[in-house]
Formats: structure tokens, sequence, C-alpha cells
């Protein structure tokens, strides 16, 4: 009622109104806008630098010889790596808290404690990888402790999205297993995991981008930002990451090096957009074969 | 369906199978219990680490000048250890950012869930999607490169890397969060609502403001409670914009440092293990443990309450 005798006592509501939705959608556009720009100030920056000789040689102290394989390498043994610890760990908990922890206080209290993890900062996790992996367990600066570090940063996303998906599947399909009499596990194995796959993949994809981006916590366990050598041994070698390396190219004052750090960011982004749509064409391909 | 049915012939089958199958059963319940202890051992793990190297930190310095202290100057004599200069630059980053992002997030928010087409929707939601994926080195890179040389133009007294610079980028990469968990928020406020409203004659801005943001009120201040966590915890981009001088101000063109900032300047440095200064890399880690966790809290708190109000 108050609503009504407003607009009848206000001429202008009207006009409010149209303002207001001029307002919103243009933060919308600007918003849009901003993000158009930056990619093309990055792109526009850093394609003159682009060619096969940046890919394929190693940091240099001069910005024209430098170039990112090492780096490039690096952040694909971490992926590889990570995606090994976090894949099987992840969809493991999620599997235990869905389908077998039964509604009681340890399952409540292993819940909050992900949510939590998923908003601690990624630099903490560095801080614990230095005191656990690099020094506790002696893993050295080596790729491995990065990527059981990342593996850590990124543990929550996996968890979270295979719930997710795993959630989604209708319970009508457990029921008519069991009533078959599979066990618990044939049940998961055979029906459940098939079932959510396509939503699984989907979150690790998105964990593993995120892993791909993350500089911090490598800086805090002490990685390189100039290695001059491929890793032999994920043991021991020392490595660097594309973030890591483009941060290095950043916080140098020379010019030359911020096209280099540029060119660096457009192959950064153009692995994480073909993860991206990797992730897109999975998920078509499975829905559409979706079995209910 | 076919392999679970010849599996139950198996079971009848073979007696033996079955006992062996329980075992297997038994293990796997065992491996997945294990698996969720990961994420447990992983906080006890991070209070562990930051609390032991801590304790031995504050053998040397008092709690009371840590938290109080209005100078921080570990690596250099005569030596401060007051985290204070440290906690407002986070501060001065954190609420700068909001204060930019808060607005135009939930500006575009409202746009997407109460008046965009579908089809606009469609198109502006994977592009936020992109800005959110976007990793925070490159933000800092953004700022470093082209935000900074801006805001010298501008305003000739501001220091090469300021706090303006950090809250600028920070700002763009906290948006596409609060922009997703309000939007989700708005557009879960029942329809039956706004058709109350509409039905007493209400234009669209009254039932935009008067209804549907009053009515998801809770959630988004969780979400942008959330997004300024999310700040505090930002670490690359902040290093690279904001400078390296821990100073108490709250002019956002001076140059300052955060919490997260300094954790990074030591660990670049050569700052031998075991050292008073190396240790306060996890002194000031726990404090912004902290006050992520008690951001993150009062986020889940503040969601929880409304969800009560509403069901």
């Amino acid at each position: 009622m108050r609503l009504s005798e407003h607009t009848q006592g206000r001429p202008y509501a009207k006009h409010a109104s149209r303002i207001f939705t001029l307002l919103c959608g243009g933060a919308t556009w600007l918003c849009v806008f901003i993000l158009l720009l930056l990619l093309w100030n990055v792109f526009s920056f850093g394609w003159n630098s682009l060619s096969w000789d940046f890919i394929n040689s190693y940091p240099s102290r001069f910005a024209e010889k430098a170039g990112i394989k090492s780096a490039l390498v690096g952040s694909l043994y971490l992926i590889a790596l990570t995606a090994l610890f976090s894949v099987p760990i992840g969809v493991g908990t999620a599997i235990y808290l869905e389908e077998y922890a039964p509604a009681s206080r340890w399952r409540t209290l292993v819940q909050i404690n992900i949510a939590n993890l998923a908003g601690v900062p990624s630099i903490v996790y560095g801080i614990l990888g230095l005191g656990l992996f690099v020094r506790a367990m002696q893993l050295n600066r080596s790729l491995i402790a990065g990527a059981l570090t990342l593996t850590l940063v990124v543990l929550p996303i996996v968890i979270l999205a295979a719930q997710e998906s795993l959630r989604a599947v209708p319970g009508s399909i457990r029921q008519a297993s069991y009533a078959l009499g599979a066990t618990r596990w044939q049940t998961v194995w055979q029906q459940l995991l098939p079932a959510a796959l396509p939503g699984i993949m989907t979150g690790v994809i998105l964990a593993l981008s995120r892993a791909l981006g993350e500089a911090a916590p490598l800086v805090a366990i002490g990685a390189a930002t100039y290695v001059r050598f491929l890793p032999e041994n994920i043991f021991k070698d020392e490595f660097s990451a594309l973030p890591l390396q483009i941060f290095n190219w950043t916080d140098q004052p020379q010019k030359g090096f911020h096209e280099v750090a540029a060119a660096g960011i457009v192959v950064l982004l153009a692995v994480l957009i073909g993860m991206n749509a990797m992730a897109v064409i999975l998920r078509y391909r499975f829905s559409k074969n979706k079995r209910w | 369906m076919s392999s679970a049915i010849s599996s139950r012939k198996q079971l009848t089958n073979k007696t033996a199978a079955v006992g062996l199958r329980t075992v297997f059963e038994s293990v796997i319940h065992v491996v997945l219990l294990a698996c969720a202890a990961v994420s447990i051992i992983t906080t006890v793990g991070i209070v562990f680490v930051l609390l032991a190297e801590s304790l031995q930190f504050f053998r040397e310095v008092s709690v009371w000048e840590f938290l109080t202290g209005t100078r921080w100057s570990p690596l250099l004599k005569p030596q401060h250890f007051g985290i204070l200069p440290l906690f407002c630059g986070t501060l001065l980053v954190a609420g700068g950012s909001a204060l930019l992002a808060i607005p135009l997030g939930l500006g575009t928010a409202i746009y997407l869930s109460e008046y965009a087409s579908v089809t606009v929707r469609e198109i502006v939601k994977p592009l936020l999607e992109v800005l959110a994926g976007i990793p925070s080195v490159v933000y800092g890179y953004l700022a470093v490169v082209f935000v900074s040389p801006v805001i010298r133009d501008t305003i000739e007294s501001a220091d090469l890397f300021n706090a303006a610079n950090a809250c600028i980028v920070v700002g763009i990469m906290i948006l596409p969060m609060i922009v997703s968990l309000s939007e989700d928020v708005l557009r879960s406020v029942p329809y039956s609502l706004r058709e109350g409203a509409y039905a007493l004659g209400a234009t669209k801005l009254d039932v935009t403001l008067g209804v549907i943001l009053p009515a998801a009120m809770s959630g988004i201040m969780a979400s942008c409670l959330l997004a300024i966590a999310r700040a505090v915890g930002e670490t690359m981009a902040v290093t690279l914009a904001a400078g390296a001088t821990p100073k108490m101000t709250l002019n956002p063109f001076e140059g300052i440092q955060t919490m997260t900032a300094y954790i990074v300047q030591v660990s670049q440095g050569d700052t031998p293990a075991g050292t008073l200064e190396y240790r306060t890399i996890f002194a000031v880690g726990l404090a912004l443990f902290v006050s992520t966790l008690v951001l993150n809290i009062a986020a889940r708190w503040v969601l929880l309450r409304v969800q009560e109000k509403y069901e």
C-alpha cells in the first residue's frame, strides 16, 4: 500500500526507475569494457615479443633474448603433478562426505573445515609448504614440493565441485543399484562416478587453471625466478613457473622486460583459455548422453 | 546396470568371494576416510607451522609490541616489530578496492538479475568468468604498466607505486566474485515477492530497492565480506602495485606495504632461516590467517542468519 501511494504521489517515479536501470546497465557494460580494455592492453603490448624464439629460449639478462622455455615446462610439470595428487584425494574426500560418512558431528566438522580452507589466502599455504614440504620433509625447492603446496591450495575447489556433481546424481540411481545387490563401492564406481564425471572434470580443470596462475605460494616456498635449465629430477631440481617468471619480469625497472612480461601473459592466458575451452567441450559432450 | 546384475550373480555363486568383498569394501572406506583426513591435517598443519614459529618469535618480541607498535622495520637497524603499518596497508587496499568494487559489482548484479535480457546475461556472465579466471600476477602487471602511469599523470604528488594503484586492480579482481555471488542471491528471492509488489502498483525501482534488495541483503553482505577477505589475502598484484614501504597512512597515493607483500619480500630476499627476521613472516602469516578466517566466519554467520529467517 505504501508503495502504490509512493508512485501516485511522485510524478518522477518512472524517471527515477529509468535512471536506475541506466545506472545498473552502465555498471554492467563498464565491467565488460574494463575486461576488454585489459585484454587489449596486454595483447597489443605483448604481441611483438611473441615468437617461437620467445617460447623456446631460456630467461636472460637481456630483454630481447629472454624466453619462457623453463617457466613453461615448469608450469606444465606442476599442473600434471598437482592433478595427480589433487584429483584422487579431492574426489575421494567428496565420495566419503557424500556417500560414506553418516550425518554426524565429524562430517559437519570436515565440511566446515573445507569451507574455511577455501578462504585461506594462497600465500598462507605457501608458508605451510615452506614449513612442511621444503623443510620438514626435506624436499627443498623441488617440483614435488611446489606441486604438493599447490595441491593443498586447490584441494577445496576440487572437493566442493565433486561433491556438488555427486549430489546432482538422482537418488533413484543409488537405490536401483543397491536393489540389484551392488555394494556401496560398486554403486559409487560403476554408477555415481560415471554420472558425475562431467561435473567433476569441469571442477578439476577450474582448479588446475587456478593452480596454473598461482605465484604467491611458489614465491613463499622459495621457487626460483631465474632458471636456465629444464628440470630432470622432480625431487631435486629447482624450477620456475609462468606466473613467477611474469612476476620477475614485471618487477624489473626496464621497459623491455615489461614487453616480455606481456608476451608471457599472452602465453599464460592462452594455456588458461585452452584449458577452459576443454572444460566447456567436455561438459557439452557428456551432457548430450546424460541418462536421466 | 548390467555390470551390477552380473556382480550380483558372482555374489550368490561364490560365497567365498563375499568375505573378500567385505574386506575390500572396508579397505575402500578407510582409504576414503584418509582422503577426508587430509583436509583436517592441512588445517592442523597451517595452525601448527604458524604457531610454532610465531611462538619462538614472540619469545623475543612481546605480543603487545607486535600488535600495537606503529613502526615496522625488521630488516633494518634499528629494528621495529609493530605490525600496525602492515595491517593499515592491508586495510587501505581492502577498503579502497571494496569501495570501488561493491557499487559497480552490485549494480551489475542487479542489472543481470532484474533487468537484463537472457541474451545479455548469456554474454556478460561468461565474460565475467573470464575476468575471474585471470591470475593475480596479471593484475599486478596491469597495475605497474597501465594504471600507475595514469595515476602519476593525474596526481603529481603520487608515489611511483601506491595504494590507489593496488586498490584499482584488486577492485577489478574481486568484482566478478561480488557480481556472481550477489546475482545468485538476488535471483533466489521468490518471484511471488516481486509480483506482490507490482500488484500494489510499485515501479521497477520500488521493487528492486524496496523489496528485492532488502530481501537479499544478508546474502549480499556475505558476498561483500568474502570479496574483502579475498582482497586481504591478495598477494602478487599488491606486491607489484603498492610499493614496499610499511607506513601508517590513509593517503591512497602514498606507497605502502601489506601483510602479504611483506611475506613475499622476505621470501624473495636472502634472510637466513631460523633468525628473528625470518620468523617475522610466520607471525605476519598468523595475523593474516586470523584476519581472513574472521572475515570468512563472519560471512557464513551473516548468511546463516538470513536462511533461518526465510525458511
